[in-house]
């Protein structure tokens, strides 16, 4: 792995043609010869977003529309997406080994890249970004800026190098770095307005804009100047925003578009299959989201620990998940970490857990036991849900019929997103179906969700539970792998005996395209590996 | 005249500031907001530090009445501001989206009135026979379909017939381009949608004409006619229909302000990128400038054909004129 | 002729109400064929609504993972869903849910719009022009603006879709109302009333009321008709009923929309069971007005 990382920066960077050949030989041995040529259609299955500016915004929306234009400093690698843990350089030559006992990353930046207006991208324009991701001056939004509370400075001492230091050694921050809404921004644009990306697109990437239509459609052309060898294929890229899922799945039909790269659901991937066979080529991949089952500490009866466990005892996650993997984007059991992690439970080790029991009678039995201990045979409830189908209606629905077998009556009270999120965060619930949805799988710095209120403001629980945040702290300042799955393992027990809240089934992404596009490989979110670079068609 | 005119103008004045009140009020009371929703939306964790900002930013940290101010003071100056989404101004967002629409319901219309007023007429002409039947139940069914169901079928119906008879599946573009760009392209995304909002259409108009044609038929100036020996078809063609129309037309106007309401969820069945599937997204979005702005429009549009038909009323009856 | 005068002695010999009752009725069928029609559908759909319980196979919200989007058998008649629910059962109990939704909308509705309506004809003046105004935002207003803030403030469920379909249904009656109530208020017995000093609620109940409900019963019927429609496409924006409550316009919705090309027959029932319902509710809706409309019934 760490072989395949270096060979492949090496091969860029310093034996650019030599390099180039040999892995395009490689690559036309196992799947054919990358054809140039051809515009690309595909769908984002939202309206418009919001602003264009990555470093400001979280819905996919955003980087499926904008993701071609950029380049990133590190990404996942475009073509071994699935590994959780294989990260390669875009603008940098050489993924750095950390030195100053894991305190300082310094990055050596390609030279001879353009920003599409001609100008050429140096470090300066490299670190101008990153600090603003990292430390926005007043007034700038940054998305994601706590997910790096590690970092001390960014620094370019020359037009090559940018130098990372840290506040502490943490495994967290090469995948931290990885994110695919770190777009690397004109350092001269930004001088100029720190808000001019909000409402313009000029970066470095492999396609240059060149049509935007509101709420429409977006369009970008070949970059001739891109630094990666060969890249892009593609003549161009249309892209349609298409909320309707069934529009989408008729338009992949009727080939209107070749694909979407979020997700569609299984019953439109049979579909697909069944009526253009060869026509339709599938990926699909676990999904470094899920569903997270809620009860609101503050409200009672949930205070009751005992209550909480009967709650999530009920539920029978194996054979569930096994029957909505037919109808909902849904598909693998399992803990608070992504099932392809190295720092995910085992089977074993989740069967020991609550709510993951092999024996759903016995496990039910028990749900009514506590119940009854607690006094709470009878109890009824609202679960707080999002009008969203796939697939937390699906879930929603599934949970309600779940509970009634252990004589729980629940109805489903369902609000648009902003209702659901606000209810959410003034705790004004009983139960409430949320999302975890992240980007790059980097399981320490995801789990920080869990923790409890009075560090993770953005927690519903409403839990205090000191224990959880003195363990979340040692993992994160760890940076031995299997010293950190054991704390991991810590972690979450604790969570599940006290029954804070339960993963319910990880999310799967299914995205049926038609045989035409190649070269494009699926990860475990619909964030990463959008840049179309490595897409061609053969046609 | 003039009298009537300014009087009927200057009362649409308090039925604008009421909307504009209402909806600016509705708008607040829906818990969370444009930043909630644009930060927490992807399920991932985010900043509360953001959401200030972000609430900073859009001026929502004003008091109420300042920004309702602001807000009634930008219609007068026809300002509608920025959206709280995407940033662009209002009227761009706007713009983007009134071509499809407005040729939808263009289109709408005009298959409305082909199909009903000769369809009504003949109803009303052969009154109580098999035809009149025939006629009254294909209207009285299109006030009962429900437009995005009716848009479901046919376009599954067109999906599974293409295939079965050309071998690959074929269904309406689902991008836009303007008729005088390409209007193959154009029509064939239109055309649908456009049937489907206009059968709902043409069956209310259908029975307005059927039965103003049997309330004219029944006036003594007609009978007169027929007393006079006139043909039927004569009489039908230049003095039933043509005073049966002015309800009718009445109708058609009231409609089309309506068909904007038709527009929300048929739009959403073909992906047009229009106005009513704009005013979904900004409700949703909980973008208040956006929202209030298609608000304010659609009350406009509704007045506004309110007005102008009963100017019509007036100019065509004048009995009401100088009343 | 022989069998005429038959029917006749038949007739007289009941009782002299029923009978003409009973030939009203028979000419009724004979006359509006589509009336008629109307009427069974109406029937049809409040006893399927009424005996839910007897006459639905299945329970219409038990999953069962065994049986997910089959096609329409011999067990299940209209085929399951995604879930495995029986469609027949959901789309009966669907029919109770509708009933709820479009009867309580249109009374309410048509209640509140027909004492606004006659009473802004009464008093007149000031009042009326207040009122119009009042009515001319609310019809000039988006419903679906409406339906989202009820749903978002007060949440999704039965009781609330009523409220956002009830909303917009009042200024539309007492539009229709108040132009028949400003025709009786110009009679002189409404004039008398008062100089007999009758009471304001006296003359309004018992002199006005009864005299504009010819027209607030045909609104009222097309009210139901509009409501179910309306409950429909709220559902299919998702700000309607919600899962696993059974109703038509929900089970449009989400489900019936991925699974159309599958599954077409979780698309096709329901849509049907709306339009034969409001099929029939209008077609009643359009004998009635023929009924009681006394210059059309002159015909």
């Amino acid at each position: 792995m760490a072989h395949n990382r270096d060979g492949r920066c090496l091969s860029l960077g310093l034996m650019l043609m030599l390099g180039a050949v040999l892995m395009f030989g490689a690559n036309a041995a196992l799947a054919g010869a990358p054809k140039r040529g051809g515009i690309l259609t595909y769908m984002i299955p939202a309206d418009g977003g919001p602003s264009l500016d990555g470093h400001r915004e979280t819905t996919f929306a955003v980087l499926h529309a904008t993701a071609p234009f950029y380049s990133v400093l590190i990404r996942v690698n475009p073509d071994n997406p699935s590994s959780t843990t294989d990260f390669q350089c875009d603008l940098c030559t050489e993924m750095p080994q950390p030195t100053d006992n894991g305190l300082t990353y310094r990055f050596k930046i390609r030279k001879g890249v353009k920003f599409h207006d001609g100008s050429p991208l140096t470090a300066q324009d490299v670190a101008a970004s990153w600090n603003k991701i990292v430390h926005p001056q007043p007034g700038v939004a940054s998305a994601r800026e706590s997910n790096f509370v590690m970092v001390d400075s960014i620094t370019a001492p020359d037009d090559e190098t940018v130098v990372f230091k840290l506040k502490f050694a943490t495994l967290t921050f090469v995948p931290a770095l990885a994110d695919p809404y770190a777009y690397i921004y004109s350092k001269k644009k930004l001088d100029q307005d720190m808000h001019w990306y909000e409402k313009n697109i000029m970066g470095s990437g492999p396609f240059k804009l060149t049509e935007y239509q509101v709420g429409q459609s977006i369009k970008g052309e070949r970059n001739p100047d891109y630094y990666h060898p060969g890249q892009p294929y593609l003549d161009g890229f249309v892209a349609i925003f298409a909320p309707k899922q069934s529009v989408r799945t008729d338009a992949i039909r009727a080939d209107r578009a070749a694909l979407e790269f979020r997700s569609l659901p299984p019953s439109a991937r049979d579909q697909l299959v069944r009526e253009l066979h060869d026509k339709i080529t599938v990926q699909e991949s676990d999904w470094n989201c899920g569903n997270v089952v809620t009860p609101n500490h503050q409200k009672k009866p949930f205070d009751d620990v005992r209550v909480r466990q009967a709650l999530f005892l009920a539920i029978d996650q194996w054979k569930g998940a096994q029957a909505l993997s037919k109808i909902a984007i849904i598909k693998t059991v399992g803990g608070i970490v992504f099932p392809g992690s190295p720092l995910a439970a085992t089977k074993e080790e989740l069967q020991k857990l609550i709510g993951y029991g092999p024996d759903i009678e016995a496990a039910r039995a028990e749900a009514r036991r506590l119940l009854r201990e607690a006094g709470q045979e009878h109890l009824e409830f609202e679960l707080l849900n999002r009008n969203v189908d796939q697939p937390y209606k699906i879930v929603g629905t599934w949970l309600v019929d779940e509970w009634s077998k252990v004589g729980l009556k629940v109805s489903q009270k369902v609000v648009p997103t902003g209702p659901w999120l606000d209810a959410m965060r003034s705790g004004d619930f009983t139960v409430a179906l949320e999302a975890n949805c992240q980007n790059v799988v980097n399981p320490i710095a995801d789990v920080g969700r869990w923790l409890p209120h009075d560090v993770q403001r953005e927690n519903y629980g409403f839990f205090s539970d000191p224990e959880m945040v003195e363990i979340h702290d040692r993992m994160l300042r760890e940076t031995d792998v299997d010293k950190a799955r054991i704390l991991m393992r810590k972690f979450e027990t604790r969570i599940n005996q006290q029954a804070h809240q339960l993963m319910v089934t990880y999310w799967y992404r299914i995205v049926p395209m038609r045989s035409y596009v190649k070269g494009w490989k699926i990860s475990p979110s619909h964030y990463l590996n959008q840049d179309l670079a490595n897409i061609w068609l053969d046609k | 005249m003039y009298r009537y005119i300014i009087k009927r103008v200057l009362l649409v004045i308090p039925t604008l500031i009421g909307a504009a009140a209402l909806v600016f009020v509705l708008m607040r009371l829906i818990p969370g907001d444009v930043c909630v929703v644009r930060l927490g939306s992807s399920g991932g964790t985010f900043d509360p530090k953001a959401i200030a900002l972000c609430h900073a930013e859009l001026g929502m940290d004003r008091p109420l009445v300042v920004q309702f101010i602001d807000f009634v003071w930008g219609i007068m100056r026809f300002d509608f501001g920025t959206s709280m989404w995407s940033g662009n101004p209002v009227t761009t967002e706007i713009w983007a989206r009134l071509p499809i629409s407005l040729e939808i319901a263009i289109l709408a219309t005009v298959i409305a009135i082909a199909i009903a007023i000769p369809l009504g007429a003949v109803s009303a002409v052969k009154q109580n026979t098999w035809i009149d039947l025939v006629v009254r139940l294909f209207a009285v069914g299109g006030t009962a379909t429900p437009s995005f169901w009716l848009g479901l079928v046919s376009l599954l119906i067109v999906l599974n017939v293409t295939s079965a008879v050309f071998g690959t599946p074929w269904m309406p573009p689902i991008e836009y381009v303007p008729i005088w760009q390409d209007p193959i392209h154009n029509l064939s995304m239109a055309l649908l949608p456009a049937v489907t909002v206009g059968y709902r259409y043409a069956a209310v108009s259908m029975r307005m004409t059927r039965s103003a044609m049997l309330e004219v038929m029944q006036e003594d100036y007609i009978r007169t006619a027929r007393a006079k020996g006139l043909i039927n078809k004569l009489i039908i063609n230049r003095h039933a229909l043509k005073n049966a129309l002015l309800p009718v037309v009445t109708l058609i106007g009231i409609e089309f302000a309506f068909l904007i309401g038709g527009l929300v969820v048929t739009e959403q069945v073909f992906n047009l990128n229009g106005v009513g599937r704009l005013f979904v997204q900004a409700v949703q979005n909980q973008d208040y400038t956006l929202t209030q702005a298609l608000v304010m429009l659609t009350v406009i549009i509704f007045v506004i054909s309110n007005l102008l038909v009963d100017l019509l009323y007036a100019w065509l009856d004048p009995r009401i004129r100088y009343a | 002729m022989v069998s005429t005068t038959a029917h006749t002695i038949v007739a007289e010999e009941l009782a002299p109400l029923p009978r003409s009752r009973l030939r009203r009725w028979l000419a009724f069928l004979i006359h509006e064929p589509l009336g008629a029609l109307g009427i069974v559908l109406v029937l049809a759909m409040a006893t399927t609504g009424t005996f839910a319980e007897l006459i639905a196979p299945y329970s219409p919200t038990a999953n069962d993972f065994g049986a997910m989007m089959e096609a329409p058998s011999w067990s299940h008649l209209l085929g399951t869903d995604q879930f495995g629910r029986d469609l027949l059962s959901r789309i009966v109990y669907g029919a109770r849910t509708a009933m709820i939704v479009g009867l309580s909308s249109a009374l309410v509705g048509g209640t509140c719009g027909l004492v606004l309506g006659v009473g802004s004809a009464y008093f007149g003046g000031r009042t009326d022009l207040v009122m119009q105004r009042i009515f001319d935002i609310l019809m000039a207003f988006p419903l679906i603006i409406m339906a989202l803030a009820v749903v978002a403030i007060f949440g999704t469920g039965v009781h609330n879709v009523i409220v956002a379909i009830t909303i917009p249904l009042v200024p539309r009656c007492a539009r229709v109302v108040r132009a028949s109530a400003l025709a009786i208020r110009e009679i002189p017995y409404v004039d008398a009333a008062r100089a007999l000093g009758f009471g304001h609620l006296r003359i309004i109940l018992f002199h006005m009321v009864p005299n504009v409900m010819a027209p607030f019963l045909i609104m009222v019927t097309a009210f139901v008709g509009q409501a179910i429609l309306a409950e429909a496409s709220l559902s299919y924006l998702g700000l309607g009923v919600q899962e696993p409550v059974p109703a038509w316009g929900l089970m449009l919705q989400g489900g019936a929309e991925e699974f159309a090309t599958s599954a077409p027959w979780i698309a096709i029932f329901p849509g049907v069971a709306i339009v034969l319902s409001v099929l029939g509710i209008n077609l009643f809706g359009d004998a009635l007005r023929d009924t009681l409309d006394p210059k059309l019934r002159k015909r």
